[in-house]
């Protein structure tokens, strides 16, 4: 593998339907930059969680946005920035409910969150008002 | 619309099986929703949901299970899992799925544990 950051970009627009397309990008990345072919599905399960969040919350199912999905490899880690322009959602205000409370009240909404939190090392979300949402994961590359 | 999921639907020993192809995500979640909803007023409150073909899952797919089991035990049904592969099985164990859902090894296993009565727990 290269020893230098490489950057892709993907921009899509927000519709759940391109959640494939999505899948496919992130879990190739992932491949090439040396996770096998589980953490490469699991990469592809976090980006399309937070995509997914971005269409349904930010931009309350419109398909008329985009979505951008901007990888970059290094020979550390992988980052992903899910970037929209949305209305801006702040998904670490989640409470943390147990699975069971969350059937009881009947809310699947942490459940995304916490699969995301659960594969990647490092999450961070941020708000530009007025400009763009972004939200960062890092995986960090076994040595 | 083109999708990547079908949902394929039987009866087996008073039990509505719903035999899952494909990917479940956030654009293909409606139609199970859907499905699950179909049986749920048609009275069929007895589901073996088949996994074999299922290749994903997302959270938007595990949701559609989570609103659903409530009414049916309610009602004195279930929702059970069977023949579940294990890169999908992953997402089920992480979110603590287990410990709330009959998961069994074939359909036919899910079927029989239906006539031992409601679940535990």
């Amino acid at each position: 593998m290269p020893s230098f950051e490489r950057t892709f970009s993907m921009k899509v627009p927000s519709s759940t339907e391109n959640l494939a397309l999505i899948r496919d990008f992130v879990s190739g990345i992932g491949a090439q930059a040396g996770f096998d072919e589980n953490d490469s599905a699991r990469l592809a399960l976090a980006v399309d969680e937070a995509c997914a969040n971005v269409i349904e919350h930010a931009y309350q199912l419109e398909e008329t946005h985009e979505v951008t999905v901007r990888v970059v490899v290094d020979p550390e880690e992988i980052k992903f920035e899910i970037v929209d322009t949305g209305r801006g959602f702040d998904p670490g205000q989640l409470n943390e409910l147990q699975v069971e409370e969350l059937i009881r009240q009947r809310k699947s909404g942490g459940l995304g969150l916490r699969l995301i939190r659960t594969i990647m090392d490092d999450v961070q979300y941020r708000i530009v008002p007025g400009e763009k949402n972004e939200l960062r994961m890092v995986k960090k590359l076994k040595k | 619309m083109a999708t990547n999921f079908k949902i394929e639907r039987r009866s087996a020993g008073g039990v509505r099986v719903l035999a899952l192809d494909g990917y479940l995500d956030a654009h293909t979640a409606p139609l199970f929703e859907s499905a699950i909803q179909e049986e749920a007023q048609a009275g069929n409150r007895r589901i073996a949901v088949d996994c074999t073909k299922l290749s994903y899952i997302s959270s938007a797919g595990l949701g559609v299970f989570m609103s659903f089991i409530e009414e049916l035990r309610e009602a004195g049904g279930d929702i059970k899992l069977a023949s579940i592969a294990p890169k999908v099985y992953q997402v089920f164990d992480v979110l603590g799925f287990p410990a709330l859902f009959d998961m069994l090894e074939t359909v036919e296993e899910a079927v029989a544990k239906f006539a031992e009565g409601p679940r535990e727990g």
